[in-house]
């Protein structure tokens, strides 16, 4: 049950996505979704959408996958862009009583759904196709300027590839627990709030303990080989940018010149920013 | 009419997705009151997710578990009087512990039945005595326990439900081999007291030997035999060609038969060795 959560995950592959450097994806990916915020009309909302879907075929991983991160959201999407189709403003197309939709609300409520979509597929892609370690190795390195300030990236970072190298394990812990509890009768799928809520002790505290147990280990294990913090570290893998990181880089500028250009000379469908 | 029946059991996990595994192929056995199974395999041979569909936490993909002559999944609602009359010890069972005394963390088992206070405290005093745990430590925190009394605790917990059947997953992993003789000790003797069926899956085919009258070995998912202790460690041979470990004292025997000795190697314990090779001895001796 636990197994089929897709979020974070990561595939290994061979695409060329899988081949960029971490920090050259993750400067892309910001610069990408503040311009997918900026588009000003369908051509330039169109330019952003059809070079996600580029990127989703260039990134090797299965289709499906990306429906499923899809599937999480859709609540959130149908909501937002129903919503904001009563909330335009201008000249009616159709009214009953008293809901009234004008172009302005239609030209929000599509806006809104694409821009989601794209944000949550563009954000997948890196997850996907990115390790968990090179990820936290790339936003390492990223923050390293503000280690001026006396912050502490290095154990930042080093806590989350922490704690996304445990998701796996604990998801698969609980799922034991459960099982262990469910055959000496535990029940999960009755009872009303209260009770509910009572039957999750029995999973919450074994998974606690056990926690607690592996960050134990963890802390011996890793001090028992001389660690102690990021000062004077060095890396086996050294990051590196190749040709493709500068392809990608490429691209992307011409993305968001295609769209600054449209913005400027094509009219303006959509008034209100989000 | 067996206790137990298991019908050409299938089980997928995942089936029609990516990560789509087929655990359990096409296993049918039956099972009498009374039998001491031991249940061997490689990790990976599909033993686990075969245990795991005998009490219901898994749903066969194919195939039907018939206790007492009605399907389990006759009425998927009931499922839980099922858990509570098929016990399932999981591996390393000290991981779900959870309650402020051992006491009554035996005791959730039987709560969750709806027993009576008086029935569950009998039942818990009962279970603690089968697995040598003394009752002085009934009142303390089962954090506070070492690992082989907490592993006592988790045991206890289950067989206070009195199960019909009762199925251990490597009860003895982990635990240093005295640790592991008493255990098993204790496993077979409540066996012998409550005449019960029990299902003991380990790797080690030493202890498996000596306390199981029959033996289930699992290969990539299917049933590779299924039969008397003894008839199955005749196939020695075989059962090494799967990769598996047979008893030293077996492999001395098979290799005795290859150099050409008339004995059987049906073997697994010293004792029986001994008789076979005076057997053989007795016909040659002259004068």
């Amino acid at each position: 049950m636990l197994k089929e959560i897709t979020l974070g995950q990561y595939f290994p592959g061979r695409s060329v996505l899988h081949k960029m450097d971490p920090r050259m994806k993750i400067i892309l990916l910001t610069v990408f979704i503040v311009f997918i915020f900026l588009t000003k009309n369908y051509v330039s909302l169109a330019i952003m959408v059809v070079s996600v879907i580029f990127v989703i075929l260039f990134s090797g991983v299965s289709l499906k996958l990306y429906f499923k991160s899809l599937k999480a959201i859709i609540f959130i999407v149908l909501f937002t862009s129903v919503l904001n189709l009563f909330y335009g403003t201008g000249d009616p197309l159709f009214q009953w009583k008293f809901i009234t939709i004008t172009q302005a609300g239609i030209n929000t409520s599509v806006f809104v759904a694409a821009r989601i979509i794209s944000l949550v597929l563009i954000s997948s892609v890196l997850t996907y196709t990115t390790s968990p370690t090179d990820l936290t190795d790339g936003i390492e390195k990223l923050l390293k300027p503000l280690s001026v300030f006396h912050i502490k990236i290095h154990e930042i970072a080093m806590m989350m590839t922490i704690a996304l190298r445990f998701i796996p394990t604990l998801l698969e812990e609980t799922d034991k627990i459960m099982s262990a509890q469910k055959a000496r009768g535990a029940d999960f799928d009755s009872g009303n709030a209260m009770t509910r809520i009572k039957t999750l002790i029995p999973i919450l505290i074994p998974l606690f303990v056990s926690a607690f147990r592996r960050a134990y280990d963890l802390a011996m294990a890793m001090e028992s080989r001389c660690y102690h913090g990021g000062e004077g570290r060095t890396r086996m893998k050294v990051l590196k940018y190749s040709k493709y990181d500068y392809i990608a880089l490429c691209v992307v500028c011409l993305l968001c010149i295609g769209v600054i250009i449209c913005n400027i000379r094509l009219p303006i469908t959509l008034r209100t920013g989000m | 009419m067996p206790l137990l029946e298991i019908k050409d059991l299938s089980f997928t996990y995942g089936p029609g997705t990516v990560f789509e595994k087929k655990a359990v192929n096409n296993v049918s056995l039956s099972i009498e009151k009374g039998d001491f199974i031991g249940i061997i395999g490689h990790t990976g041979s599909g033993k686990s997710t075969f245990i795991q569909t005998l009490n219901g936490l898994y749903k066969p993909t194919e195939g039907q578990i018939i206790l007492d002559g009605k399907d389990i999944w006759e009425n998927p609602k009931k499922i839980r009087n099922v858990r509570f009359r098929v016990g399932m010890v999981f591996q390393y069972p000290e991981y779900q512990l959870f309650e402020e005394t051992a006491e009554k963390d035996i005791a959730y088992g039987p709560k969750n039945m709806g027993l009576s206070d008086s029935e569950i405290k009998e039942r818990v005093m009962k279970a603690a005595k089968f697995v040598g745990l003394k009752p002085e430590l009934l009142k303390k925190s089962p954090f506070e326990l070492s690992g082989g009394e907490k592993r006592r605790v988790a045991i206890a917990g289950v067989i206070a439900m009195e199960p019909d059947i009762l199925i251990l997953d490597e009860p003895t992993a982990g635990l240093d081999p005295n640790g592991r003789d008493i255990l098993l000790a204790q496993i077979s003797a409540y066996h012998r007291e409550k005449e019960n069926t029990v299902l003991l899956v380990s790797h080690s085919m030493e202890d498996i030997s000596r306390i199981a009258d029959k033996i289930l070995v699992m290969n990539k998912g299917n049933m590779f035999a299924f039969d008397d202790t003894k008839k199955v460690f005749a196939r020695g041979e075989e059962l090494e060609k799967i990769g598996l470990r047979i008893p030293e004292i077996t492999k001395i025997m098979i290799g005795l038969k290859d150099r050409g000795y008339n004995v059987s190697t049906d073997i697994y314990s010293v004792e029986q060795a001994v008789n076979e090779i005076i057997k053989l001895k007795k016909p040659n001796r002259k004068g």
